[in-house]
């Protein structure tokens, strides 16, 4: 690994300083992906700012209903908490079906929002990939794209973000709250993530000299129509292919309120407004959830490896609205798909 | 093998500037670390704790599991000074007075390994899982144990250790 040195943070106050001083320093917390990146040359911080024991590891209640995550919670911890368990059941869902238990326990709930992608020509510094080195091409368009985005790619970047926890939190309208110089400000959870465009180096809305502090969920929690239905190579322990988040409120047959985020198919998590309102009002059968699947991936664009991407993230939309709809979610540990 | 929890391990000198605190299995020690020094690395290099494996190094096999104040983390992806004032315990740790842990004897019983390389840390993995106490059926040790790679494939095998231990504790 490069050599760097180490430092502590010891208030939020004092960690917005650190890194507004020195463009070339890092925040650490779970150090899960920022430390794999380093031993790969990805990622070549002169300093690290030990963040990890900053006092933002509780989960809150809100004014409003909602509850304020600190963005160190632990995965692991955020998943078995009593208050997710029960009133956000699909985040609690997603989370686990993401990396190991081990990587739960160290990872946090601001770095996983911060975590960058897994194409394999991000983390191989001897090829082209303009999100590593700006400008310089992106050769997962002609390469090996198996595991890449069908949505929203651009010509320099066809990378997915590889998050299953925030595929939840972008279904439930989470809010990221973010310090920085010039103090704290809130971004909606559909605008912390970016499109690659023609700048893929930068992942998110975060300005650089600000730290997330924490995740707020508002009230409604979509606890009883809902599912988390990750579709990927391995059982377990494997990045998405597809992976889709849905939430429903139904009065009788009829969908009243109606939400739908794709993993693994896009730079962001996926959410499409148009293909959400067709399902509100309507009566939650196969053919809404099939019209809702074709307008959700109305502009899919397949690449030489991942077309069939397109096909599984419909049938996988339609699976994940019928188990929402049955309140049968997907279970993380038995793997059948009812 | 179990160590002493009553003797201090003497400082051991090491590269790097930085003072790190752990009580590992028990014992107190002091070491100096350079900053990029992974706890792995640590345990490994100058502690000579071998117990605990290296395999990917990227956090991806679980070879490197062990418990850091009661959690399984994979130390290959944790800086050692990060985990200043830490408890870690390793393989080494588990037995009490030269009796083996029963995650030990239990992956003896059922012959849960070939080569041996990753059983240091499914063990290590396997005493986190069931301090979770989340894990109850096969399916769930199976899904819970999936952070750790077995590329002899003992896996049914380890299932069943973890099983008999499970039903020990």
């Amino acid at each position: 690994m490069i050599n760097f040195q180490y430092v502590r943070a010891t208030d939020v106050a004092d960690a917005v300083c650190q890194i507004a001083a020195d463009p070339t320093a890092k925040f650490i917390a779970g150090g899960t992906n920022l430390i794999d990146l380093m031993k790969e040359d990805v990622e070549r911080p002169s300093r690290l700012i030990d963040i990890s024991r900053l006092p933002l590891n509780t989960v809150e209640e809100t004014t409003d209903g909602g509850l304020r995550i600190g963005a160190l919670v632990p995965n692991s911890d955020l998943a078995y908490h009593p208050l997710i368990a029960q009133r956000y059941p699909m985040l609690a869902s997603a989370i686990l079906a993401g990396a190991s238990a081990q990587l739960r326990n160290m990872a946090s709930t601001g770095g996983n929002l911060l975590q960058r992608t897994r194409c394999y020509y991000f983390y191989d510094t001897a090829t082209p990939c303009s999100k590593r080195e700006p400008g310089s091409g992106c050769t997962a368009i002609a390469g090996l794209n198996r595991m890449h985005a069908i949505l929203g790619t651009s010509e320099a970047c066809i990378a997915t973000h590889p998050s299953d926890m925030c595929v939840a939190l972008a279904a439930l309208e989470a809010t990221v709250y973010v310090t920085g110089p010039a103090g704290v400000r809130a971004i909606a959870f559909a605008d912390f993530h970016r499109l690659p465009g023609d700048t893929p180096q930068r992942d998110t809305n975060l300005q650089p000299k600000e730290i997330v502090t924490a995740v707020e969920l508002p009230a409604r929690g979509f606890s009883e129509n809902y599912t988390y239905l990750k579709i990927r190579d391995r059982l377990s322990y494997a990045f998405a292919l597809v992976s889709v988040a849905a939430a429903l409120e139904l009065e009788g047959e009829r969908i009243k309120e109606a939400r739908l985020a794709l993993g693994g198919v896009a730079h962001r998590p996926w959410r499409d407004p148009s293909a959400e309102a067709a399902l509100r009002g309507q009566d939650a059968s196969q053919a809404t959830f099939a019209r809702a699947a074709d307008l959700l991936l109305r502009d899919a664009k397949g690449f030489e490896h991942n077309a069939f991407k397109i096909g599984l993230a419909r049938r996988a939309i339609v699976r994940a609205l019928t188990q929402a709809t049955a309140g049968t979610p997907q279970s993380q540990s038995n793997k059948k798909i009812g | 093998m179990a160590r002493a929890s009553t003797t201090a391990r003497p400082t051991v000198p090491a590269p790097g500037r930085i003072p790190v605190a752990l009580t590992i299995n028990g014992v107190a020690t002091q070491l100096e670390v350079a900053p990029w020094t992974t706890l792995l690395d640590a345990l490994r290099d100058h502690l000579d704790l071998t117990g605990t494996k290296k395999g990917c190094d990227h956090g991806q096999c679980g070879a490197c599991t062990v418990l850091v104040d009661g959690r399984r983390i994979n130390s290959c992806l944790t800086l050692a000074v990060m985990k200043d004032g830490a408890k870690v315990t390793t393989i080494e740790g588990l037995a009490t007075n030269g009796a083996l842990h029963a995650l030990q004897q239990a992956f003896i019983d059922h012959d849960a390994f070939q080569c041996g390389y990753c059983t240091p840390g499914q063990i290590c993995s396997a005493a986190g899982l069931i301090a979770e106490g989340k894990a109850k059926s096969p399916d769930e040790i199976r899904e819970l144990m999936s952070g750790n790679i077995c590329r002899c494939g003992a896996y049914p095998n380890i299932v069943a250790a973890i099983q008999q231990a499970m039903g020990q504790s």
